[in-house]
């Protein structure tokens, strides 16, 4: 097969990789990537979106469930709901078809090569692609790394049979009866609510005190108090030990050291997700490592001229915006315009229910930053959209330097918060202080005027509450 | 405005005290980043000072003489911005010889927004509170803010200054909480990080005045471009002992009248040299030529038709001096002075101003020492007369003052090799030194 050379060569299409060459196109870079599955990464396929999908289809169907048993306040009652999975599966992979589509049409219209398969390094500048019909040597000017993450597998709970990570849950042809999820972050939650709204009967074991650890107790409270309504039972401080010898049970050691059996048809594992550190040849290239990730520095550069990474393979957060922020500013470096990582948030959203958003530091870690610090927390309960679309629980926090006003951080817990995020990641990107936030106009009624209060409270002179 | 302390720094490894020896600066003074303060000595070695910022100095913290412990805050400076002291790490600091009130004070002063601060008795202008008449023109920067501390600034904001090549901690932010505006980064761009009060006057002046090149400059410009870029030019300098040329020149022009009464011109040294090189071309006929070498043919004229770059308030020019082979030293004289005049009103015609066939070029008392001539384009030579000057000369037992005079005269080296270059300008050289031989046939 005739040998490809290029200027820049992107290898991974997940979610940094494909911004990356998009913006590369656009700038008129020749530019090739490299994809093993389809376009998209973990994120479009087996990540974010289809999760969100099947976490909306169990919205529904729990509202339909309460209009059954006349249990809403709204005055609607309706026949009992019935769920066929095996559709709902296949519209949330029409959705994700859709977006395979889509990416690679924004790729194809950017001018950007897309050569399917597993590729290799043979060195720092060139790289051997196993595609359907050969061996596809590409020699690049310039390569990026976006080969992104994978699911951690436990020695004694290995991805097989009736033990699933993340992407078996997205693709069960059945809602399971007894499902028990093995690590409560937010992974582990967010798939672990919606089996338990299709009807699942879910178990959490978390080996840390508490769920969602790496938030704050007080935002992630709500989410507590929601599981328990919708009968999740959460054993914290507590070791998954491996299966039971019939395979029916996941063994427990509890908090206070007793063992328990933990009856489950499916056992989910999301004890966190690993850099894709192999399988590629990075012994080949022999990059300095931070870590488990590939080092970079503020310009996503490696410690090898020429080769660049981007996203989950280079560190936390493993999020796809971080990708793709850090993709589309290699591409612009390739294309020789300054640009280095300068961002001031990256916001992170757990799509439970309720939702939680935190862009920007937490009270505890802006104390580290800061001499003294303003806090100023307004509750959902008195605001009145929320109050009209049943969404009370929650409140939208906001976090800010004593001596200045700057806002360093913003958190939020709360029904449909995460489209706050943007509102959140703006005035900590424009250096806002309290005063820019509660002297914005928020249109009302919304949820998002809690935001607003919530820096009129941390000034002092909060108007409703 | 805030306060910066400048702490005694580590001066040599194992060295916990050092001996002031030397205050460059005086309280009052204005300091600029970099400039010495003073200067310490340890047993090993003197070291100075350097001011980290620009500032104006408030306090010395010790007498020459005095041992100061590593660490101590020996200077304070008032300082544009925030200054330092909000996080003066008191941990390391081992104030011996600072007075502590004042550090406390300082402190306090810095810990203030900027706002209140500006409320305090401060006359210079840079130090007006922030306020919507600063934001119109925004308060310039020195030191910023504390060491460590991220700039605030709006995402297009940071982005105008990397792409300027601007570290954003450089600049003092005019907005609310310090925040950078697009109109800081302007100003940095113009001003620079010092202040006007802290920069004792001096501003730079980054103003760019597009100016286009049209008419003759640009005439001049493609012709430049033209002969430097296809000619490979050799220069070759020699001096001249023009000491018996400037003689006769000298006796020539004493007695104005010619024998057929009229007025002589006054006679300058480039009739003598157009007479010269017309002898010296006689004999190296391939220097008075034009090369055509698209076509790849040198045209060698008969004529010797010298061009005289000449100065204009437009640009330069070169009118020209036809069949000098065919005009005696008078003719010559008179024709450079009509042409000069003509050219320098403008009179000077097309025919005037084209047809050279080897140039000459006279910066006269500018002349400086040595030029590297460019060849006027398809010309093969070009002779440049450098300033006459009295030198001292060994004549074989002293030195004698001689009027000398160098010649920088550059060539076509693809048709002209080095020593033809050479054996020509030794020619005219010899003809100037004994001029008399200019006159023989």
């Amino acid at each position: 097969m005739k040998d490809i050379t290029c200027k820049l060569l992107v290898i991974g299409s997940g979610p940094g990789g494909y911004v990356c060459a998009i913006r590369a196109g656009q700038l008129g870079i020749d530019t090739v990537i490299v994809e093993a599955q389809k376009p998209g990464g973990t994120c479009l396929n087996v990540g974010c979106i289809p999760s969100k999908a099947i976490i909306h289809a169990a919205e529904e169907y729990e509202i339909a469930l309460h209009h059954a048993a006349g249990t809403s306040p709204l005055g609607i009652s309706a026949g009992a709901p019935k769920l066929d999975f095996r559709k709902t599966i296949a519209w949330k992979d029409g959705v994700v078809s859709r977006l395979n589509g889509g990416v690679a049409g924004l790729l194809k219209k950017a001018r950007v090569k897309v050569v399917q398969g597993w590729a290799v390094f043979r060195d720092g500048k060139t790289v051997a692609v196993d595609t359907e019909t050969g061996v596809q040597v590409i020699r690049a000017e310039t390569i990026v790394i976006a080969t992104g993450s994978a699911p951690v597998e436990l020695p004694f709970l290995k991805f097989e049979g009736d033990v699933i990570s993340s992407t078996g849950a997205l693709a069960l042809a059945d809602v399971p009866r007894r499902l028990a999820v093995v690590g409560g972050g937010y992974i582990g939650l967010e798939l672990g609510i919606a089996f338990a709204k299709l009807g699942s009967k879910v178990t959490v074991v978390e080996a840390l005190p508490r769920i969602l650890a790496t938030y704050d107790a007080e935002l992630t409270r709500p989410v507590a108090k929601r599981l328990g309504e919708l009968g999740v039972t959460v054993l914290t401080g507590a070791k998954a030990k491996g299966l039971s010898a019939k395979g029916d049970a996941l063994l427990v050691e509890d908090a206070g050291g007793g063992d328990q059996k933990i009856a489950a048809d499916k056992v989910l594992v999301t004890v966190g997700r690993k850099p894709l550190t192999e399988g590629w040849g990075l012994e080949e290239i022999d990059l300095a490592m931070n870590g488990r990730f590939i080092r970079i520095d503020d310009q996503c550069r490696t410690s090898m001229r020429g080769v660049y990474a981007i996203g989950d393979v280079t560190g936390e957060p493993m999020l796809a915006h971080r990708a793709m922020a850090q993709g589309e500013m290699v591409a612009e470096i390739v294309a020789g315009h300054k640009r280095s990582w300068d961002k001031r948030c990256i916001p992170a959203i757990c799509f439970t229910d309720p939702e939680v958003v935190s862009a920007g530091l937490s009270p505890e870690e802006a104390k580290a930053t800061a001499p003294e610090i303003k806090v100023g927390q307004f509750p959902f309960q008195a605001n009145a959209r929320a109050m009209t679309k049943v969404a009370e629980d929650g409140f939208i926090r906001i976090v800010a330097r004593a001596d200045n006003h700057v806002v360093l951080g913003i958190q939020a817990v709360g029904q449909g918060v995460s489209e706050l995020s943007t509102a959140f990641g703006l005035a900590i990107e424009m250096g806002a202080r309290l005063e820019d936030v509660a002297g914005t106009i928020h249109a009302h009624p919304t949820q998002g005027e809690g935001f607003q209060e919530a820096a009129l409270k941390a000034l002092g002179h909060a108007l409703h509450i | 405005m805030g306060e910066h302390v400048i702490k005694l720094p580590d001066v040599g490894e194992g060295v916990a005290e050092a001996e002031l020896v030397e205050w460059n600066v005086k309280v009052g003074d204005l300091v600029r980043e970099d400039s010495v303060l003073g200067a310490v000595m340890t047993d090993k070695a003197t070291v100075e000072i350097p001011s980290p910022t620009d500032g104006e100095v408030l306090w010395l913290g010790a007498e020459v003489g005095d041992t100061v412990a590593i660490g101590s805050p020996i200077v304070r400076l008032k300082v544009a911005g925030d200054g330092n002291v909000v996080e003066s790490d008191t941990a390391t600091a081992k104030p011996e010889n600072s007075p502590k009130a004042d550090l406390a004070a300082v402190e306090e002063t810095a810990r203030l927004e900027p706002a209140v601060v500006a409320k305090s008795p401060e006359s210079k202008p840079v130090s007006k509170p922030a306020s919507a008449k600063v934001l119109a023109k925004p308060a310039l920067s020195g030191a910023p803010r504390p060491e460590g501390e991220r700039p605030i600034a709006s995402p297009a904001v940071r982005q105008r200054a990397k792409e300027a090549g601007i570290d954003l901690r450089q600049i003092a932010g005019s907005g609310p909480a310090g925040r950078i505006t697009h109109e800081d980064v302007e100003a940095f761009l113009v001003r620079g990080p010092q202040t006007a009060a802290t920069a004792g006057g001096l501003i730079r002046n980054n103003t760019v005045e597009d100016i286009k090149v049209v008419g003759l400059r640009r005439k001049i410009a493609e012709k430049m471009s033209l002969s430097k870029s296809r000619i490979p030019h050799i220069t070759y300098v020699e001096e001249i002992d023009v000491s018996a040329l400037e003689e006769l020149r000298a006796s020539l022009n004493k007695d104005k009248r010619a024998a057929n009464g009229l007025e002589r011109p006054k006679l300058t040294i480039l009739p003598f040299l157009m007479r010269a090189m017309v002898k010296a071309i006689a004999e190296q006929p391939q220097l008075n030529a034009v090369f055509d070498d698209e076509a790849g043919i040198v045209h060698q004229h008969g004529g010797v038709h010298i061009g005289m770059a000449a100065q204009t308030p437009n640009g330069l020019v070169v009118p020209v001096v036809k069949h000098a082979e065919a005009r005696d030293l008078w003719d010559c004289a008179a024709e450079v002075i009509r042409l000069a005049e003509a050219a320098r009103s403008g009179a000077a015609t097309r025919e005037e101003l084209s047809g050279s066939t080897i140039t000459i070029t006279s910066l006269g008392a500018m002349g400086g020492v040595a030029t590297t001539p460019v060849i006027n384009h398809p010309e093969v030579a070009i002779v440049g007369v450098n300033k006459m000057m009295v030198r001292p000369v060994w004549d074989g037992a002293q030195f004698i003052p001689r009027k000398m005079m160098n010649l920088s005269s550059s060539f076509d080296h693809r048709v002209i090799d080095g020593w033809d270059a050479a054996v020509f300008v030794q020619r005219i050289k010899a003809l100037l030194e004994t001029p008399a031989l200019i006159f023989m046939d």
